[in-house]
């Protein structure tokens, strides 16, 4: 797909949202970034050259209003598991988006949202991921014993 | 009956309370430590359960894979979806009904798996608009879950229907006029049944345009 015709909303303008809005933006997509405190979108950085809609994404009229029914991609990143997961099935179901993924910080339910068609990208799983990865790569399968033994 | 209720306030304690007074097994799921305690305290007959109840180990401790039902009433909407999904697809709960504090997501939830969603705003609107105004309306009862209204409508001094037979009346298409009580006979109408002041009037419709079948017959300031 080329990235300078799609269209995304991110809802949720905290660190993450921030970074994903103006790396999407800089790379040449449209973007609408989404959030209820007009003072975080001071997290944008300078490359950010998409629009910022002050509001509720919970609610459907502030939905309407970032034209969620023509987008392409929605990426729910606000701060609270639910409201994530709420937003992306109204993004998938109600406004048929192709694209949706959630960030939730409690993996448990993935598995309930996956069955929807909801990819769920979780930071505790990444994290435990890449320091499980780094572990094994500088040690070896067996790293307690690795480490005492200084290698 | 086994019920799983999870949310807070007054409504949550009335509503175990008078469940638990059927016999209703009642299990309550709350986040507050301070309430959870309360509610232990004056519902001696109910489990307390603290916690989220969209998280699957609360749900899992309140009993879920047994219960029949879950109905969440917290005051936020996210909160109440996600509980409702959740028990439903991990714990096999047969219903889950949700109430939704902004009216825009009655119909959302339905759409997601929710049984029934339940807009508090659009219950008193509805009331407020169709009963308050209209003192001439004696019974307003939703039935077909509320995809038809009956109501019993007196014709008073000013009411747009004093004197008119029914063909006259300018009522919305779907309403029908099901029975005049005059004097304590009542008379199945037809279109040239003549309305007379103190009649009572049994009119059925669809909610979508009821507010103007009522006004057509009762009149607007009432």
């Amino acid at each position: 797909m080329d990235r300078s015709d799609l269209y995304i909303i991110v809802a949720g303008c905290g660190r993450l949202g921030a970074r994903l809005a103006s790396e999407l933006s800089r790379t040449g997509s449209s973007v609408v970034v989404i959030d209820r405190d007009p003072a975080r979108f001071a997290g944008l950085t300078a490359e950010f050259s998409g629009f910022h809609l002050t509001g509720d994404a919970i609610e459907q009229e502030v939905l309407r209003s970032a034209k969620i029914e023509q987008a392409d991609c929605f990426l729910a990143t606000t701060n609270q598991d639910n409201i994530n997961l709420m937003l992306a099935q109204v993004a998938k179901v109600i406004y048929g988006v192709p694209l949706v993924m959630a960030r939730i910080y409690d993996p448990l339910r993935s598995p309930v949202y996956e069955r929807l068609g909801i990819d769920t990208i979780s930071p505790t799983e990444l994290s435990a991921q890449e320091f499980l990865h780094t572990i094994t790569a500088r040690t070896g399968p067996e790293p307690a014993s690795a480490l005492r033994n200084g290698r | 009956m086994r019920a799983i209720l999870a949310g807070e306030g007054k409504t949550l304690y009335f509503l175990a309370r008078q469940f638990t007074a059927k016999g209703h097994h009642i299990t309550i799921i709350n986040r507050h430590p301070d309430e959870c305690e309360a509610l232990a305290r004056r519902l001696e007959k109910s489990v307390v359960v603290l916690g989220n109840g969209s998280d699957p180990a609360v749900l899992e401790d309140a009993g879920a894979r047994q219960a029949d039902v879950l109905v969440a009433l917290t005051p936020e909407d996210q909160d109440n979806l996600i509980a409702c999904q959740v028990a439903r697809q991990m714990f096999g709960v047969p219903r889950v009904l949700a109430l939704v504090n902004d009216p825009d997501n009655e119909e959302i939830f339905k759409r997601l798996g929710v049984t029934e969603a339940f807009s508090a705003t659009r219950i008193i609107a509805t009331l407020l608009e169709e009963q308050a105004a209209l003192e001439e309306v004696i019974n307003l009862l939703p039935m077909a879950e509320g995809r038809i209204q009956v109501a019993e409508v007196v014709i008073g001094e000013k009411a747009p229907a004093r004197d008119k037979t029914l063909q006259e009346l300018d009522l919305p298409a779907d309403t029908l006029v099901a029975g005049i009580i005059r004097g304590g006979d009542v008379h199945i109408p037809r279109g040239d049944s003549r309305l007379h002041l103190a009649d009572k009037v049994i009119l059925i419709g669809r909610p979508a345009n009821f507010g103007d079948a009522l006004r057509a017959v009762a009149g607007e300031e009432a």
